[in-house]
Parts: C-alpha cells; structure tokens; sequence
C-alpha cells in the first residue's frame, strides 16, 4: 500500500481523497476538515523544522483534548519526530519527569499548565529548549494563533514532509511503573501500523463512519480512534474529559453525533449503563461496540446489550507494550445463566501468543501460566530502560522476542484465553495501569509516613478498589482528608487511594519483606 | 441554610468515600473534588444519592464539579432545588 506503513503517511493518502470531508470534530461542534487539518499540521512541522526539529527527535504536547492537539501530533510526525503526549489532568510534576525523562526538544503546553509546567521543570533541572505556548486549545484557533504568533517574529519557511523509516519511533506512551516513575513505552510506525492494519481488516472503516475518540491521547486505546478513523477517510469525535466522565451527555452526544464506532473502558460504559439515561436514544447508526482495559463485568455488558441490541460487541486485549493483541466477539445472545465474565479469545493475525510457566517453558491448554507475545505489534523497548527491558522479555530457543505481558491465563480446549490475574503488583482500575509501588512512592513523600502498602481489592461496583495501610513516624496522624489532598497533588487522579488504614505496625515476611498476602487477610 | 442538609451529606460523604475518618476532619468547606475526596463516579453517585434523599433533579451542568467542591455548595444547591 502507497502509505507503507507510516502513520502520517495514512492521513495524507486520506487528505488527497477526502479533502473536504470532516476529519475531526469537538462534541460543540467546531471541526476541521481533511484538507483543513493536513494544512494545519503542515504548518507545525515547519514550525517544528524550524525550531531545529530533525528525524528521531521528541516533542511533547501538555493540553486538553481537541483538534489543536490532533493536528499538533499529526506536525510532530511530519517532522519526523515521535510524539509524547502527557495527561492534562496529572500533576504538573509528573508530567515535567515524563518530558524531561524522554529528552523532547520542543514541547507545546497549553498556558494554564505552563507556570507549573515550568517551575517543575526547572525543579528537577531541566529546561525543555523550545515552548509552544498554546490559548484555550479548540477547534484548531489556539494552535493557528500559536503559529501566527512565532511567524510574526521568525518566519518557519516551508519544509518537507520527512518520510521515516518504519522502524522510528512514532510516540512515547508513559504507563504507570513500579519504582514509582512512569515509564516511557516507545513504539515505532511499525508496531502501530500493524494493529492499525489488523483494525482495518477486522473493523472494515469506511469514510462514512464516525469514531469516537473517547479515551485521552495518553492512553493507548486512543491509538485505535485517530490512526484508523484518519486512515479510512472517517469523521474523528472527540469527546474531551469533562463530558466523558458525564453519562448523561455522553449518552445522548452519542446518538446524536451518530457514533458508529465506539470504543472506551468497560467502565465508562458501566457508567452509560447506570446513569446514562441510555433508554431515551435511538442509535442506528452504531455498528460496533469496542472494550479493552479490564474485565468487563457480565452483568453491565449484558444490560448495555439490551439496551444497545443491534452493533457487533468486541473485547479486545493487550498492554500498552503490544496494543491490542487478542481479541473476542461477545455472542449475540448472553445465555441468561452466564455469570463468568467472556474470555480475551484468540491472537489477532499479526500477534503470536502462547503461555508459559515461571521458567518459560510452554504450558499445555488447560493449564494456568503467563500469557506471552510476539510479532510486529510488540514494543521494541522502553525508553531509556535497558535492564527493564530485558526483563520484559523472553527469548526462546530460536532468538525469537516473546512480551511477557504478566497477565495470568488459561488456554481453553477451543483455543480461547480466559484471563485470570495478574502476576505482579499491577492493578487495572477504570481501565488504567496502576503500579501499586507509585502509590506507595508517592505516599512516602509525606513527611508523616514511616511506611506505606497498597493492594487492590475486588469490588463488585468499581472493579478494583485501592486500600493503603500506613504506619505513622511518631503519634502524629494526618487526617484521611489531608491524606486525600496530598494523594490528589502527588499522583495522577484514578491512583488516589480508596481507603486508608492506619496500623501500628505492617505485616513483614520471614524475609523481611512486606507481606501483602496478610495484608489482603487484613482488608476483611 | 438548613443545618440538617449539610449534616446528611457530611455523614454519607464520610461514611462512602472517607471510611475511618473523624467527623471533625470534614468540615463545610473542606475541597472536596480539587481535594481528591470526590473523583467522577463519587460525584455521580453523590449526585444520584441528593436526588433520591431529597425529591429533586440535578441537571449534568448544575451537578459539576465547580458547584459540588465544598458541603457548604453543596448544601447550598439542594436547598435551592427543594424551593
């Protein structure tokens, strides 16, 4: 295919053909059309080129979700650089470690998280050498605002659109990591393209069809809205964060922006399903109801299928590290005794899976063991991380790179996989990757507290709730309501514990460790 | 303001979303969205509990986080639903 591969490459193949057709559209309706975003992003790249931009370079965005951000990602590639984008709800801290860590030139923040964006860079030492300061982002104005504004004072002549190698970076997605910093899981146009392909092939998008682009640009599933949507010719609706989190307008926005292609965290739609109203819409249009990120509750997928009858219904599966590499159609009938939640199902063409045991040793159907990945999808490493890199991996006999994607897993006779846990101390909740170390980590920062254990528990409502045991330095015991703030200003929202509890001492192991089996006795 | 308002939410705030929490750590104006005490889904079920308790219907833009930060707003908003 002329495009090759390369994700920009896709949107311009799509500008040619679709030029006038809607492109990307805000749920208040300003938009931008085909040829309107590939010029707007053009001029970025020329922006960036100018700022001295090159070929295998970073540039981070730090604003709300909206065209200006599409169009900014879209000049990002053009320049042939690999885009960062940070969660506009986490705290500037962070967000100034993810920017740092991942070395960007050029980084494009919205002016309300500049100030802070700016003193905690110069906090930690760094300075990010070239700023974008962007207005309210929407509709494309702030950015086109934004690049009048340098042109006025130092012209960015007309540059080329770079065409990258298949194997350079495309983005950074920073995930949750356990020594209590983010990590950065950087994949190539390569490892996008063929999952992008694989949608294509699987979801057969046409121009006529409407995306939702529900999740935020930080998260993976966002991957599926924008490259696809742009590759078919699609509209892209953006839902932006404080009307995706209200059931209430999103259930009617998607009937009336006549959604076709759905796709969110089992969560969200839970939400639809409890406080969306879902009853009062009509939508005829929607034609497939995508889930990825968590076990979807059978008792909610069975009440929005009710609801919602006519789409095809899809579990899809697989961490940030591979994108979606299983996938699972929900029958169209829920047998009406069924209470298990539906398996992950089977490998996506352009994924090898197989389980294997603690020593790497393949494991027959019907046995529990870990559940690994190969094929183009799979990330090459993470950013800057060599020995957790070599860690994430398995290479079997032939050399060949196997994901361990540490979710536990059975294969079932008919080649099926059901999920069953997780290996280590991750937890998902709505749908996000939450390393129960940078709970603690962040935790530790309070002067008060001498130590901190997280688990998850299981919660029928919620999924998985958070429950933190502390022990105090001296008598001295912040109130939950301190605890709660400090939480909110030191880690990123959906990490803010559920549930504190103060011990005088927490459980340790014969070795010394802290024994989290006792302490999950102790949630009772 | 109908003291009895604030003390019901205070107590179902305290009793659904700060297990273990003593009474007097929650005050009228203590923050609670930019305070991490309410996320989203809290929000949606505080909003969902007023409007049994209290006979009334919250529209999605009064029901925001910008009115629902403090039990003082709170209050304020549901007295002036029950009229």
């Amino acid at each position: 295919m002329a495009a090759g591969g390369i994700l920009h490459a896709h949107l311009e193949e799509a500008a040619r053909r679709f030029s006038d057709r809607r492109a990307v559209e805000e749920t208040d309706g300003r938009f931008q059309t085909y040829g309107e975003l590939a010029a707007l992003s053009d001029r970025v790249r020329d922006r960036l080129v100018r700022w001295g931009v090159r070929r295998g370079d970073r540039v981070g965005f730090y604003m709300q979700k909206s065209v200006d951000a599409v169009a900014m990602l879209y000049g990002i590639l053009k320049a042939g650089a690999a885009y960062v984008p940070v969660d506009p709800g986490a705290p500037a801290s962070r967000n100034a470690f993810v920017l740092a860590d991942c070395a960007v030139r050029v980084a494009a923040v919205e002016e309300v998280f500049a100030e802070s964006f700016r003193a905690e860079t110069a906090k930690i030492g760094k300075t990010v050498p070239g700023l974008l300061l962007l207005g309210r982002v929407g509709g494309g104005e702030a950015l086109r605002e934004a690049l009048d504004r340098e042109d006025r004072n130092d012209p960015a002549p007309r540059a080329q659109t770079v065409r990258p190698d298949p194997e350079d970076l495309a983005y950074i997605l920073y995930t949750s990591g356990s020594t209590g910093k983010p990590k950065g899981v950087a994949l190539s146009h390569r490892h996008a393209s063929s999952f992008v392909d694989w949608c294509s092939e699987t979801l057969e998008p046409r121009e006529t069809d409407r995306f939702s682009s529900h999740a935020p640009f930080h998260f993976d599933l966002s991957i599926h809205d924008i490259h696809v949507s742009l590759k078919h010719g699609a509209a892209l609706v953006l839902f932006g964060e404080a009307v995706g989190k209200d059931p209430g307008s999103l259930a009617s926005l998607i009937a009336e922006k006549k959604i076709s292609i759905w796709y969110s965290t089992p969560s969200i739609l839970t939400l639809l399903v409890q406080y969306g109203g879902l009853e009062r819409f009509e939508v005829p249009n929607l034609r497939w109801v995508l889930f990825a990120g968590e076990v979807f509750p059978i008792k909610h997928l069975r009440a929005i299928k009710t609801l919602w009858p006519r789409p095809r219904y899809a579990n899809l599966y697989g961490p940030t590290e591979t994108n979606v590499c299983t996938w699972y159609e929900i029958p169209r009938e829920i047998p009406a005794d069924r209470t298990e939640p539906y398996p992950i199902g089977k490998a996506c063409s352009h994924c090898r899976t197989k389980v294997v045991d603690a020593e790497g040793k393949d494991v027959p159907p019907g046995n529990e063991g870990e559940l690994v990945v190969a094929g183009p999808a799979v990330l090459s490493e993470y950013w800057n991380l060599p020995e957790q890199t070599s860690r994430a991996f398995l290479v079997d006999g032939e050399g060949e790179r196997w994901y361990k994607t540490g979710d536990l897993v059975i294969e079932e006779a008919n080649g099926d996989y059901t999920f069953l846990g997780r290996r280590d101390r991750m937890v998902k909740r709505r749908g996000y990757r939450v390393e129960l170390g940078e709970i603690e980590a962040g935790l530790y920062k309070h002067p008060a507290i001498e130590e901190a254990a997280a688990i998850g528990a299981e919660d029928e409502e919620s999924g998985v709730r958070i429950l933190v045991f502390l022990k105090c330095a001296g008598n001295e015991r912040p109130t939950i309501v301190e605890l709660k703030r400090f939480s909110a200003e030191n880690l990123p929202r959906y990490m803010i514990p559920d549930e504190f509890r103060f011990v005088d001492a927490i459980p340790k192991t014969s070795t010394d460790k802290i024994d989290y089996q006792r302490l999950k006795e102790m949630k009772a | 303001m109908d003291e009895g308002i604030k003390q019901t939410i205070k107590e179902y705030i305290l009793k659904e979303f700060l297990p273990g929490e003593r009474p007097d750590a929650l005050g009228d104006s203590t923050p609670l969205v930019s305070g991490g005490i309410l996320d989203s889904i809290a929000t949606l079920k505080l909003v969902a509990f007023l409007e049994e308790r209290y006979e009334i219907r919250l529209e999605a833009h009064e029901a925001s986080a910008e009115n629902l930060n403090t039990i003082e707003e709170i209050a304020r908003l549901v007295q002036s639903k029950k009229g």
